[in-house]
């Protein structure tokens, strides 16, 4: 143990004194936002305009200007009929031409029917949607006025609906903040993939770089292979590990600072206009707040913490057994890649299941993809914040750990005989070989 | 010291070792010879724990090898290797103490180390900064710092320039008056003629030849003598007592290298005073590279 105890020393410190942990911590959770959070705001961005010419001489439309980045203009029905309207496309270079035709007497049907769209390029699904959405209620509008309703009525009878979903008991599972619980399953999730990636090719790095170095011959004359890889493994998990408090850290920090600016001034005020008598006007901004502080105080923090720990330290020491027996086996990082496919391909999938997971985390998708211990540590820190019976966390832990045995059982066989292999480059046969 | 017995060793289909026996005196210095790819490797590496024989024990001072004997061993492996990224201090102490020395121990050893190499400048450099010839010398000390008893040398001198090949060489003699065993494994047969008493030659993954150095030659030598003799005529002896291999004349001296028959030195030096007066006479002993050459290339 005490010569396990040198290497880990050694693996962690060599490690947390770079510079580019130091970096990747600081800069980490900045990063780590933008990767996620860039997408979705450029989902947001206002592309560019495109304007499509409407043909439209029954005003069926009643001349709607469309939406920002898709508008409507139309075409004087007196000047232009289809050709030229076509020819105008044509010249004028817009994105496309709507033509509603007006058939006999206006008839909705009629015009459903025939209602078409010219274009140059596709037009994009959400596009069409929209337009057919936009068509849809008008037309409906028309049958309902042919039907005798009062325009007016029908103005007044539209509604919005919200859904609030409320738990029954405290048992129950359903507290609401499904938002909330899917962004938190999503970090859960994607940081245990990218700490077993980032973290598990160090690894990798780390058996490689002791082979080329030769260094390995001098290693394993003083200690076991057994010792030198299981060391290297949790040294490289240890500085993993203290990343990831780092980051919690870091994030209680923001948290409070939040809860101290805007709820903190939000109370302030709020206890201020209560002697006036005057009713709590809280600025959007507040309300915000206060939802999001109920919603983070329905959410099992300490729980959420403790599993993606636990399904860290399992998944990671799983990927990392394996990935060290593998960079055993070769000389050259290159080489690895025959080896790195099996192993990424289950990772990658949980990524893929992950999404799906958010969406229905009790689905039997979800569900056996956070037993099986190749993705359990993603899937299973996706469902956690939606509230998992303790059985099936502690059944996967139970899969998770046997595995994790039973590979690095194998892992230090191939180790053993892979690290004193030099020049060669070996296949799958030789894998195979190593283990009987 | 060191009992190696009957050993045998194969990976995948390929024999490395085949019922390979010997022992190294303690404070001896031993030569293990042999052609690239004759299996001295396989054995250092069992020697050093790193792998385990197929049959056949290896015992270090009189106990079977486990894993606590790792502390009185030291290896410098043909293949040198360090952390690059690691600083020489933290290296060195490294090493020392994953050969069980704690820390302390590491420490007052180093101060040694340090004054004897005079490398207290290079203590917080990282080894990729140091050059070859510096890193070679805190690979000799990482392999000698936990005062092995037992210290194995795989090509030591590949890649030292000729001062420190000479500074390592006394360190190592130095190490063996100080009651280290030493094991050099090697294929430079001027080494092996200089330090070592004795030798093993395993070619092909047997050994083929084993003793002290001086009972080796004596058995290898082929009665051949040089004789040098001044006189002007050719000599001819009867075949019953030797055989002619070379004659040449440098102006009145005839040098000769003759191959006697057994029992009948005495005869030969008679008949050739007979001819002229003899001026020189010398066994011709054959060299460890020649004996070396003709056991590995029957």
């Amino acid at each position: 143990m005490g010569k396990i105890s040198l290497i880990i020393k050694r693996e962690f410190n060599s490690r947390v004194r770079k510079k580019s942990f130091i970096l990747l911590t600081l800069l980490g959770p900045i990063l780590l936002a933008a990767i996620m959070i860039l997408p979705a705001y450029i989902a947001t961005l206002p592309t560019d305009e495109k304007v499509v010419l409407v043909l439209d001489p029954a005003v069926l439309l009643d001349f709607d200007k469309g939406k920002e980045e898709l508008k409507f203009n139309y075409l004087d029905p007196k000047v232009f009929d289809l050709k030229k309207a076509k020819d105008f496309l044509k010249e004028s270079g817009h994105f496309g031409l709507l033509y509603i035709p007006t058939g006999e007497g206006f008839d909705p049907d009629f015009m459903r029917s025939k209602i078409k769209f010219y274009s140059e390029d596709d037009l994009s699904l959400s596009y069409k949607n929209y337009i057919e959405i936009r068509l849809e209620s008008y037309l409906q509008k028309e049958k309902l006025k042919a039907e005798g309703v009062d325009p007016e009525i029908l103005a007044r009878s539209k509604t919005r609906v919200s859904l609030q979903t409320v738990g029954l008991g405290d048992q129950s599972k359903a507290n609401g903040a499904v938002e909330l619980k899917m962004a938190i399953g999503y970090i859960g999730g994607f940081l245990i993939y990218l700490f077993i990636f980032l973290y598990g090719t160090q690894v990798l790095r780390g058996v490689i770089e002791e082979k080329t170095n030769r260094v390995v011959e001098i290693m394993v004359s003083s200690v076991k292979p057994f010792q030198l890889m299981l060391g290297k493994i949790i040294g490289i998990g240890g500085v993993a590990l203290l990343q990831f408090i780092i980051w919690i850290v870091f994030g209680l920090v923001i948290y409070m600072a939040t809860i101290h600016f805007f709820i903190g001034d939000a109370l302030n005020s709020a206890n201020l206009n209560i002697p006036g008598g005057a009713a709590i006007e809280l600025s959007a901004q507040q309300e915000f707040a206060f939802d999001l502080q109920k919603m983070l105080a329905s959410i099992n923090f300490p729980l959420i913490i403790i599993s993606f720990i636990c399904y860290f330290i399992g998944g990671y020491l799983l990927y990392g057994a394996l990935l060290a027996a593998v960079g055993s086996m070769v000389d050259k990082e290159v080489d690895s890649q025959q080896f790195m496919l099996p192993i990424s391909l289950p990772l990658i999938a949980s990524l893929i299941v992950l999404f799906r997971t958010l969406d229905n985390p009790e689905g039997p998708l979800a569900f056996w993809f956070s037993l099986v211990p190749f993705s359990s540590p993603i899937i299973m820190m996706a469902r956690i914040p939606f509230g998992v019976n303790t059985w099936e966390i502690a059944l996967s832990l139970f899969i998770l750990i046997i595995t994790f045995l039973g590979l690095t059982w194998v892992a230090a066989k191939i180790y053993r005989s892979g690290i004193l292999l030099y020049g060669k480059k070996l296949g799958w046969k030789d894998l195979l070989k190593s283990l009987k | 010291m060191l009992d190696i017995k009957s050993v045998s060793k194969s990976y995948d289909g390929h024999q490395a070792l085949t019922d390979v026996s010997f022992s190294v005196k303690e404070g001896s210095i031993y030569g293990l010879l042999g052609p690239n790819g004759a299996g001295k490797t396989s054995l250092i590496r069992i020697i050093n724990q790193i792998t385990r024989p197929d049959t056949g024990t290896i015992s270090i001072g009189g106990e079977i090898l486990e894993p606590s004997h790792i502390a009185q061993i030291g290896y410098l492996p043909e293949e040198r290797g360090l952390y690059p990224k690691m600083k020489v201090q933290e290296q060195l102490l490294y090493f020392a103490q994953l050969k069980g020395m704690s820390k302390k121990q590491a420490k007052q050893e180093l101060a040694f180390w340090i004054k004897k190499f005079e490398i207290q400048d290079w203590l917080n450099k990282k080894i990729e900064e140091l050059s070859k010839g510096m890193a070679q010398k805190i690979q000799f000390i990482s392999t000698v710092i936990h005062k092995p008893k037992l210290l194995i040398f795989d090509e030591p001198f590949t890649g030292f320039d000729p001062v420190n090949t000479k500074l390592i060489k006394e360190e190592i003699l130095q190490l063996n008056q100080e009651g280290a065993t030493i094991i050099f494994s090697t294929h430079r047969m001027d080494t092996v003629e200089e330090l070592c008493s004795e030798i093993s030659l395993i070619n092909k993954s047997k050994l083929v030849l084993q003793g002290s150095l001086k009972d080796i030659k004596e058995k290898y030598k082929k009665n051949l003598l040089a004789i040098e003799l001044k006189t002007n005529n050719k000599v001819e002896i009867d075949p019953t007592i030797g055989h002619i291999q070379k004659q040449e004349q440098h102006e009145d001296q005839l040098c000769l290298e003759i191959q006697v028959k057994n029992q009948n030195r005495a005869k030969l030096i008679s008949n050739l005073m007979k001819t002229g007066e003899l001026t020189s006479l010398k066994e011709i002993v054959p060299s460890l590279d020649e004996i070396f050459i003709e056991m590995v290339s029957h």
